[in-house]
């Protein structure tokens, strides 16, 4: 595309499928206490 | 739902329901605009109607040609058909499973010493007593909460058990001790414990270093900036300030760690707004991984982030990600905390739905043993949820939580920003409205900013 760059291709809606393992770090547990801060998290079941 | 911004000469599009970041020109910019304000609720029938696409050259022909028109429109197109802009949140429906899902706890954060050593006047914890009695946890009380902690989590393998406080160095022994116990039940059940040390670092010494080494998966060190800012917030109990007592430890504990799986943890007030300064000081003594984050507190306070301070902390958010960008591209780059953003691996809807786990998941310890939603709820005594001995026998205060996410939330289903922040924090929310489905509003105001800075971030480097 010319005018359009995209930068993630991750499809949250795909993640439906698979996803909710649990595994992943509890927010809090990483710096914050403070915050909440999910979005930088990374999955464990990729 | 379509957020579109501009930052630092970039124009960035987020379909918030696809998860999807676009940077675009200013023509594509333009008629997402226009769409965004006029189109009906299936954009793209509007938009393959050839009376929208006359619409919408009459609208923008006076800064763009017909052809570059038609061209971005054809683009904006494939992508409504791709599912990655103007996609439907079909979450919700999703969420109603919550209410029946069988929960695990899979994180504790150990009030290993309700005492500390220093007299930071910003503590949530009052000095580390937690409007409470000092205390310091018995390796008995912690032996018993990790054995709740195996017995409850189910399947999950991944174990995590923050040390915290007060200052947890002041109960050291203890923490060893249960380190050691927890390396024991590893191997009868099959689990995996990622340790957390958070410290002020007044009694950090070689051989504590040596252990969190050899045993910590993470060293949260409390510091918040130049030597000014930090001695102002954080005097010990004489008054005198730690920043020199503390500063040549971290630098230590950093470099054994070969800059990793720590952070320098600060936090910035209304008495230093300019806390970008206090970033890069902090980057400057070499520190690679760095999250300084904003107070907390009831406008009483007379270090309160106010609502007028938010223009000059957005400022301020801005110059730091610009110079991050740059020091990047120089290969001195750092990590800071709030900026982080994974855009590939980043996590499931199911973990963006539930929040940050607090009450059903995640929950605090008091040296004594009882338990509650998190760290920040210790000793507000309608959310005691049970003990170490008798396990979760608030059950109700457990469900509420459950039940805390975004759609919970009216503020949050307008907003943009609800699957990078989960609906954000609880305890904030409890203290500024008495609720935990509300939201801190000037946390809100800054968690948007920082999430687009974190994307403008991923732009200019992705170039």
């Amino acid at each position: 595309m010319k005018h359009i760059k995209t930068l993630n291709t991750k499809n949250l809606k795909s993640t439906l499928k698979k996803g909710g393992c649990g595994e992943c770090q509890t927010s809090c547990q990483s710096a914050c206490k403070t915050s909440c801060t999910v979005g930088n998290q990374s999955c464990e079941n990729k | 739902m379509v957020h579109q911004y501009k930052n630092n000469g970039y124009n960035i599009v987020l379909d918030i329901a696809s998860g999807a970041i676009h940077v675009v020109d200013d023509v594509v910019y333009d008629i997402i605009a226009l769409l965004i304000e006029t189109a009906s609720e299936d954009v793209l029938e509007y938009i393959q109607n050839s009376a929208s696409e006359k619409e919408i050259i009459s609208q923008l022909e006076e800064h763009y040609n017909s052809e570059e028109i038609k061209e971005a429109i054809s683009d904006i197109k494939e992508l409504i058909e791709d599912e990655s802009l103007f996609t439907k949140d079909i979450y919700k429906e999703y969420i109603m499973d919550f209410k029946k899902r069988k929960t695990v706890v899979k994180a504790l954060c150990l009030h290993i010493a309700h005492d500390c050593n220093l007299a930071c006047k910003y503590c949530f914890a009052e000095e580390g007593e937690y409007h409470g009695r000092r205390a310091i946890m018995s390796y008995e009380v912690g032996k018993k909460a990790l054995d709740f902690l195996i017995a409850n989590s189910g399947n999950r393998r991944n174990l995590e058990v923050d040390f915290f406080g007060g200052e947890p160095l002041m109960n050291w022994q203890v923490v060893k001790d249960l380190v050691h116990y927890g390396r024991e039940l590893e191997k009868n059940y099959d689990k995996k414990f990622r340790f957390t040390l958070t410290t002020n670092g007044v009694l950090l010494n070689d051989d504590i270093l040596e252990f969190a080494n050899k045993e910590m998966s993470n060293v949260v060190l409390s510091i918040d900036g130049r030597k000014e800012i930090h001695d102002f917030m954080r005097p010990s109990r004489n008054g005198k300030g730690s920043y020199e007592l503390i500063l040549p430890k971290f630098i230590k504990t950093a470099e054994s760690r070969n800059q990793n799986n720590y952070y320098v943890r600060g936090t910035f007030t209304h008495h230093n707004l300019d806390f970008a300064k206090d970033v890069l000081h902090l980057a400057d003594l070499g520190f690679k991984q760095i999250s300084v984050e904003p107070v907390v507190a009831l406008e009483d306070e007379e270090y309160a982030i106010k609502k007028e301070d938010i223009p000059r902390i957005y400022d301020e958010y801005d110059k730091l990600a610009r110079e991050m960008i740059q020091r990047e591209k120089e290969g001195k780059g750092f990590n800071f905390f709030h900026f982080m953003i994974d855009l590939e691996g980043g996590p499931c809807v199911a973990k963006r739905l539930s929040g940050c786990g607090s009450g059903t998941e995640y929950l605090a310890v008091t040296p004594w043993g009882d338990f509650y939603p998190c760290h920040q709820f210790v000793g507000e005594d309608g959310f005691l949820m049970g003990n170490v001995d008798d396990g979760i026998t608030k059950t109700e205060i457990r469900d509420e939580f459950k039940l805390c996410n975004v759609y919970a939330k009216d503020k949050c289903k307008e907003c943009f920003a609800r699957f990078y922040c989960s609906g954000g924090c609880a305890a904030n929310s409890n203290k500024f409205h008495g609720s935990i489905t509300d939201v801190y509003d000037i946390g809100c105001d800054l968690q948007r900013k920082r999430v687009e800075c974190a994307i403008m971030i991923k732009a200019a480097l992705a170039e």
